[in-house]
């Protein structure tokens, strides 16, 4: 357990150096400066006060010699101060923005797991039934809707059309008044749509491999073994199937992760939710090294804490990794 | 005893309906110029968000200019993009995958590691970071969205090529002093070829889908060429007067990307010897 222990702590050291260095030296060396975004806000700008701010923000040392004073104030969680001009803290910038994504994608995790999970295997056990063929339509329609889409459907449909849940943002003008409740229901109210597009996609994605898992795990010799010993239907597939057929669904929603932090930047422009993902976009088109780099490490750092879960719940499902 | 590729290829439906639709959308692309009924970037500032119409199927933009036409434009544009991508993707995935599982060890625990920290990036922000510093040409959204999507294609040709190093037929190979290369590229490749090609088809709708958002964001595709993203753009903008500009172009990529994903899904159980004789046909 130790060994196992040591080994998957320096695995993830090394992973996070990786997703650091990549990530770093894309943006580096990349052509254009920051100094151009800011030559264009200010065209007064001299070559030489270029040159000074360029020396200011440390952009005239090598890319490598960079990496290393970014990793060496990283080890220490400064995570430096922002190009933008109001110069603040990235690390507070982030913090403000980071618990609404965070919020949103958990929730959308619980709806697809609740909603992917039950289909799944309904849709094995009843194979070739209507039912599996509906699913399996709807799941292929699913898994081809863009997400960004489906957000501009929902919101004409539910915001123009019905006037009946707000299409933008995360609060209404009144919110200050509000009663506590009312607060709640509020924000609830702008968050039923940015949560249920973003588990949309995984909705589908999840319950096909449940299915194609289950279908697996239907096949084996313990399953059987169970209906042989005069289990109901029911028992022999909850208990028995499903704890195995779970495993692979632990590693793809740990594999999933990245790509559900990327897609945070679509809906949340979509539905100008104030999150990491529109930050992320709005640092992207200033040039804003330090951010860029910051919202880079903390999305590594919460996949590496994603592979961790699903490294633990694999452990939880299956006894035999335990040991 | 109908088991040749043909026969499946006709028995499964999955297959057939997507690469019908597949083929459908590479003739609309090819025959745009035809097929349009109007100048694409032509700017018609008197039918300015016009209703479709008998004159104007789809409608027009919120430059007058016909969506319909293009959204066949668009079509050339995003078929483009994935099959370029994808092709990048598969070229890198196929060199990294057939290296490490070729010389094993070392080589492949380094390859692998790097495998690994690629997947852990939440490729798509460092996509967007990219081309937001390059510029937006189709090119560089054709490299980017290939160089950040190999890895599949790389574990795939891993995994065949660590099971057949040791066959009789590669081991006869390097006996008669073939070189590395050659024992890769014609006898080991060729056999592992099925899971590469129902990966690059699927590929080329994940690929489609980062363009359409890509362009979506105005970071893809810059008007005025048109993409089936950044239509849906102009429709955002004008989402309470003019539903015909979100509604159309979303149609056609999700029938597109519902097309490669039937073909690779059809392919895949056509390429499948475990359920050649499972289905009673």
């Amino acid at each position: 357990m130790l060994t196992y222990l040591t080994k998957k702590t320096l695995e993830m050291v090394v992973t996070f150096m990786g997703i650091t260095i990549i990530s770093f030296a894309i943006i580096h060396l990349a052509p254009g400066k920051p100094t151009d975004v800011m030559a264009d806000l200010n065209p007064k700008i001299t070559p030489e006060a270029r040159a000074k701010l360029e020396k200011y923000y440390g952009l005239d040392k090598p890319v490598a010699v960079q990496y290393a004073l970014w990793f060496k104030r990283i080890v220490m969680l400064d995570f430096g101060e922002s190009f933008s001009s109001d110069h603040r803290q990235v690390w507070v910038k982030i913090k403000e923005r980071l618990p609404i994504t965070l919020y949103i994608n958990i929730a959308s995790l619980l709806i697809i797991l609740a909603i992917a999970i039950p289909i799944g295997i309904s849709s094995a056990v009843k194979r070739h039934s209507l039912y599996d063929r509906i699913t399996t339509v709807g799941v292929f329609v699913g898994f081809a809707v863009p997400g960004f889409w489906l957000a501009l459907l929902l919101m004409m449909f539910f915001g123009v059309y019905l006037h009946l849940l707000p299409v933008a943002g995360l609060k209404s003008a009144g919110f200050a008044e509000l009663s506590f409740q009312g607060k709640v229901i509020d924000i609830a109210r702008h968050l039923v749509l940015p949560i249920f597009v973003s588990a949309f996609g995984g909705i589908a994605a999840i319950s096909r491999y449940m299915r194609s898992s289950m279908l697996e795990v239907i096949r084996k010799d313990y399953m059987a073994t169970a209906r042989a010993k005069g289990l109901t239907p029911k028992r022999v597939i909850y208990v028995h199937g499903l704890r195995n057929a779970l495993l692979p669904i632990v590693t793809i929603l740990g594999l999933s992760i990245p790509g559900l932090i990327g897609g945070s930047v679509i809906f949340e422009q979509v539905f100008s939710i104030p999150g990491m993902g529109q930050l992320f976009y709005m640092s992207v088109m200033t040039r804003d090294y330090p951010l860029v780099m910051g919202i880079l490490t903390i999305g590594a750092v919460l996949t590496l804490a994603g592979n961790l879960l699903a490294d633990l719940g694999y452990a939880a499902v299956d006894p035999r990794t335990r040991r | 005893m109908n088991n040749t590729i043909g026969t499946r290829l006709k028995a499964n439906k999955m297959a057939l309906f997507g690469g019908i639709i597949v083929l459908s959308l590479f003739f609309a692309a090819v025959l745009a110029p035809l097929l349009a009924p109007y100048d694409p970037e032509a700017v018609d500032r008197h039918n300015v968000l016009a209703r479709p119409s008998r004159a104007h199927l789809f409608g027009t933009d919120d430059l007058g200019r016909d969506v319909m036409a293009r959204m066949l434009y668009g079509a050339g544009i995003s078929l483009s993009v994935g099959f370029v991508s994808v092709g990048i993707a598969t070229f890198i995935g196929i060199a990294i995958g057939a290296a490490a599982g070729y010389y094993g060890k070392a080589v492949d625990a380094a390859i692998m590691r790097f495998v690994d920290i690629m997947l852990s990036i939440p490729t798509f922000f460092l996509i967007l970071a990219v081309i937001a510093f390059l510029d937006s040409s189709i090119w560089n959204i054709m490299a980017v969205i290939g160089l950040t999507s190999w890895m599949g294609v790389a574990r795939l040709v891993r995994a065949e090529f660590l099971s057949r190093k040791n066959r009789e037929y590669v081991l006869a190979a390097k006996a008669s002093g073939a070189s590395d290369l050659r024992i890769i590229l014609v006898h080991m490749l060729p056999n592992s070829l099925a899971p590469v090609i129902i990966s690059a088809v699927l590929g080329i709708a994940a690929a489609v889908l980062v363009e359409s958002a890509l362009s979506f964001l105005g970071i893809g595709v810059q008007p005025p060429t048109p993409s089936w993203g950044n239509i849906l753009s102009a429709g955002k903008d004008n989402l309470e007067i003019a539903w015909w500009l979100s509604v159309f172009p979303g149609l056609a990529i999700l029938v597109t990307v519902m097309g490669y994903n039937l073909l690779g899904e059809g392919l895949r159980d056509i390429f499948d010897p475990r359920l050649w004789n499972e289905r009673s046909r």
